[in-house]
């Protein structure tokens, strides 16, 4: 089991290097650097603001400190709008806030889909089960920029019930329709792949055999069925994580809970290149860690993946 | 009092393609320590028959008629009915040793889960049980390879592992399904031989399903022919061998190959198994059998005793058949 | 939205199957798929989605880019569909027609779902077939690849490109495309893996078929099946990205827009009152992606029957 983490480390860290590389050269071939403005910078200040940034430098070697400057020392650089912040700085103002919301919204999804995904199976072809599936492909197309308006209008202009936007540090009537808004759409594609992973399951030969064993159905479904069943399932967890994380965007704008996606939005719209870039390659961070945690789970459930 | 009675089992499946009828009013009856062979095709519904008396029918198919175990009504029983029966009075081992055993679950739990919901057994104590049933089946070192997961024994192990499990509540009836289908010629040998011995020593009644009449020879007391859902034929093994009486035993006998009878071609039975879609009607073995009539296309005598415990179904006299 | 890779991998295995087995296969595919009500639904649908959003033009009375200026400034007052004024379904704030735009916001939102479909059903299908028919070394490196862009956070990516490089149609296709063939690169490469083996391949190869053309003779023809599964699958995928990207404010630039830039505006403006301005280019949103959605589960129903 442990050599086979080690293994999956050594696939994980090129992969995130690269990931910083690529991400870096991309900044570079856009045109136009980061203070092109409309007004043009007399050549003497540009040359000043290069070299404090030091974009004066070679390429190669603006690379090796971006990234020495990750790996050493966790740090993303300067902001290249806001003069005094750092986009560490901005980064930790918003991210707690976002991991928070994220982390309720996948808890809630993981477990509210599993259960769902596994009831409607076990009652294939009742109610729960045409309930259960009208709602996960209801949920799959109303974009979460649709929900969460219809969130708002219900809950704080007709019934009054919670407060329009704010964060307040994370309580909990703040929190409500963030994560309403962000897990419907997962919890629904999590309830309809496990819905459907725990009926082919079911139909599997060493089901037929706990059946035979004599087993009542509900330690046939918690003993044998389960663990199969929540593979599929587990692959789909990393990008439904990021996901979440790319909501955030929306959560932040009709919210106002002021988490990361509100950072990258305004960094986008300020061409803040340093922020923007640094959110991406946490991001990506978080989905290679993500994989690794998925991956590791793997091996767990599955006996033949660990040697 | 036989141990298992069936009478007038008929399993149905509800497919997109329409009804199909996979057993067809079979009655037979098993009494303690005998050992009956069903033989058929694939497709002749012989898997489907064990299934429906496990009430192990996939969830379209639905089962009339009556099994009863010890005068009890048991087909189609609630849970509460059926499930203590299985693995204590009833077992049964499949076909494919690849597939049925969980692949994620060490064999020491898959065992020991059986003693420990229905003896109710420590979980210490089920393993040593587990363990202890591993060596009857001759599997070596079992104190050692009771920890290991089904993918790391090869198939003939994982049917020992299989039989074992089948065997832990000593139940009074075994039904095996094919156990060697899936295996090698020669792990196949050493499988019935086991059975044969475990059959011996644990005194269970045993149904063998079975396509190879070569193997039903070698184990069964009695044997049962199948074709079509429908009972062609009921006899003792021996007699059966040496006059067998319907067209079909004939045929099936005539494509085994023997060693005895070097530089003789093989008869293959002509034609393919019937579409089982068609509503049931006349002799299903027909259109394939030399003998046949216009009458076989439109009704099938019952199975009727033409000898001391023999039984045949079919619309030819024996006479005939010479 | 998620598509099942479970149900992909059993779709791969039973199309691998099916080349064996004869050539009935597409022939019960065909009778499956027209006997499943929803599938039929939602081809019947997206083709009335498609007729309207190419032919509704000529029944309006007010382009896409036309002002009401009757209307503009009251547009929640007077903006609402009717059709004495000729706005049949409203007009949006600036008092622009929105079933023009509806129906304008309709084709794009189709042509970027087709195009990124499209891009994935060649770079993917290309890339998976030689990588799993290369194999070897070269089948580690070119899915070591596909794993490593598979980690970077694309919508990021797709965000950082339309405000590095400016908004364009082409870089939204860009964008959406460059995202799109990674999971068809790997479904398709696993089915490639089982096709290799078949006899008829190895035929090939024993009478010296070059390679590419084994690729493109043998390999390729016999991944159509789950190639248009995924890709009718993806459809809605690439649409709702777009959407995303468009309540952005990164999408198509106006005058043009997308159903996913009118679906955000109307969401907006809501407490307004104008719920026509969301409803409208809502109902077609989900009528497009609940086709697309039905007829790809219908296809793959079809060509993989199991009961469930």
């Amino acid at each position: 089991m442990f050599s086979f983490i080690l293994k999956r480390l050594a696939v994980a860290i090129p992969t995130l290097l690269l990931l910083i590389i690529i991400s870096f050269l991309l900044m570079h071939a856009a045109p136009g650097g980061p203070f092109t403005q409309e007004r043009a910078l007399p050549p003497q200040v540009l040359a000043n603001l290069e070299a404090k940034y030091g974009l004066d430098q070679p390429l190669w070697r603006q690379l090796a400190s971006y990234v020495w400057g990750i790996v050493a020392h966790f740090d993303f650089g300067p902001s290249f709008i806001y003069k005094d912040r750092t986009v560490n700085e901005i980064i930790a103002q918003g991210f707690p806030v976002t991991l928070t919301y994220g982390t309720v919204s996948f808890v809630i999804a993981i477990i509210v889909g599993i259960g769902l995904g596994v009831a409607a199976a076990i009652r294939h072809n009742s109610w729960l089960d045409y309930l259960a599936v009208g709602i996960s492909i209801g949920a799959q197309v109303l974009p979460n920029f649709v929900m969460a308006p219809l969130l708002l209008l219900t809950f704080t202009w007709w019934l009054r019930w919670l407060p329009g936007g704010g964060w307040e540090h994370g309580q909990w009537e703040y929190m409500v329709m963030p994560v309403i808004a962000l897990s419907t759409s997962y919890m629904a594609s999590i309830a309809r792949l496990t819905r459907a992973s725990m009926l082919e399951v079911l139909t599997s030969n060493h089901i037929r055999t706990a059946r035979a064993k004599g087993l009542p159905e509900h330690k046939v479904i918690l003993r044998h069925a389960l663990k199969p069943a929540l593979l599929p399932v587990l692959s789909y967890l990393g990008p439904a994580f990021v996901a979440m994380v790319t909501g955030s965007v929306v959560v932040d704008f009709f919210f106002s809970t002021g988490g990361i996606g509100r950072s990258f939005v305004d960094s986008a719209l300020n061409r803040d290149y340093a922020v923007m870039l640094g959110i991406t390659i946490l991001v990506g961070a978080l989905t290679i860690l993500f994989n690794l945690i998925v991956d590791i789970l793997y091996g767990w459930i599955d006996p033949k993946i660990r040697y | 009092m036989a141990l298992l009675d069936i009478k007038g089992l008929t399993v149905r499946f509800d497919t997109p393609d329409g009804v199909v009828t996979a057993v067809n009013n079979v009655t037979l009856s098993l009494s303690r320590g005998e050992t009956l062979g069903i033989v058929g095709e694939s497709g002749s519904g012989k898997s489907q028959l064990a299934f429906a008396v496990m009430g192990l029918l996939a969830k379209n198919g639905r089962a009339t008629g009556s099994v009863t175990l010890d005068g009890k009504e048991i087909l189609n029983a609630p849970p509460s009915v059926i499930n203590p029966i299985r693995a204590q009075k009833i077992a049964m081992i499949f076909q494919d040793p690849m597939t049925s055993l969980n692949p994620y679950m060490r064999i020491s739990d898959q065992m020991a889960e059986v003693l420990v919901h229905h003896r109710g057994m420590a979980n210490a104590q089920a393993v040593a049980e587990a363990v202890r049933m591993l060596d009857a089946v001759k599997i070596p070192d079992a104190a050692g390879r009771v920890r290991l997961y089904p993918h790391e024994f090869s198939g003939g192990m994982r049917q020992r592992v299989m039989i074992a499990m089948s065997l832990l509540c000593r139940p009074e009836i075994l039904i095996a399904d094919e156990p060697t289908t899936a295996l090698d010629v020669t792990v196949q040998a050493q499988i019935m031989t086991l059975l044969s011995d475990l059959q011996r020593d644990f005194g269970m009644a045993t149904i063998l399903i079975t396509h190879d009449l070569g193997v039903v020879a070698g184990f069964c007391e009695n044997v049962l022919v199948l074709y079509g859902g429908q009972v062609m034929e009921k006899s003792p093994t021996d007699p059966l061998f040496a006059a067998p009486s319907h067209p079909y035993t004939r045929g099936l006998l005539s494509a085994i190959p023997r060693v005895d009878q070097e530089g003789e071609e093989l008869d293959a039975i002509p034609g393919s198994p019937p579409n089982m879609t068609m509503e049931p009607k006349g002799c299903p073995f027909a259109p394939r059998c030399t003998y046949a009539g216009e009458d076989c296309e439109e009704h099938l005598s019952p199975l009727t005793e033409f000898a001391p415990g023999r039984f045949r179904a079919c619309n030819r006299s024996l006479e005939e058949l010479s | 939205m998620v598509i099942d890779a479970t149900r992909m991998k059993d779709l791969g295995d039973r199309l691998a199957e099916g080349e064996v087995k004869g050539r009935s296969l597409w022939a019960d595919a065909r009778r499956r798929f027209f006997r499943n009500k929803a599938a039929v639904g939602g081809l019947v649908t997206l083709a009335l989605v498609t007729l309207l959003a190419l032919f509704g033009d000529s029944l309006a009375q007010w382009s896409n880019e036309e002002i009401d200026f009757t209307i503009m400034g009251q547009a929640a007052q007077l903006g609402q569909p009717s059709l004495e004024n000729g706005h049949y379904f409203g007009t949006d704030d600036l008092g622009r027609d929105l079933y023009s735009r509806t129906l304008q916001g309709t084709r794009i939102s189709l042509m970027v779902g087709i195009v990124g479909s499209f891009i994935a059903v060649v770079v993917g299908t290309l890339y998976g077939a030689i990588s799993g028919y290369v194999g070897g070394r070269t089948d580690q490196i070119m899915m070591r690849i596909v794993d490593i862009l598979l980690a970077v956070p694309f919508m990021f990516v797709v965000i950082l490109l339309l405000v590095m490089f400016g908004r364009s149609l082409f870089m939204l296709f860009f964008g959406i495309g460059l995202m799109s063939w990674l999971n068809m690169a790997r479904i398709v490469r696993g089915q490639t893996l089982s096709l290799k083996h078949k006899e008829y391949v190895e035929a090939a190869q024993a009478t010296g078929v070059p390679t590419f053309t084994i690729i493109l003779r043998h390999i390729v023809p016999n991944l159509v099946g789950i190639v248009a599964v995924y890709a009718t699958l993806l459809v809605p995928e690439m649409i709702l990205t777009e959407s995303f990207i468009s309540f952005l404010g990164l999408g198509v630039q106006e005058p043009l827009t997308s159903l996913g830039a009118l679906i955000s505006e109307g969401a907006k403006t809501i407490y307004y009152g104008t719920t026509w301005q969301l409803l409208w280019p809502l109902a077609f949103f989900v009528a497009t992606l609940f086709s697309f959605f039905f007829v790809g589960d219908g296809l793959r129903d079809a060509l993989d029957p199991k009961d469930r």
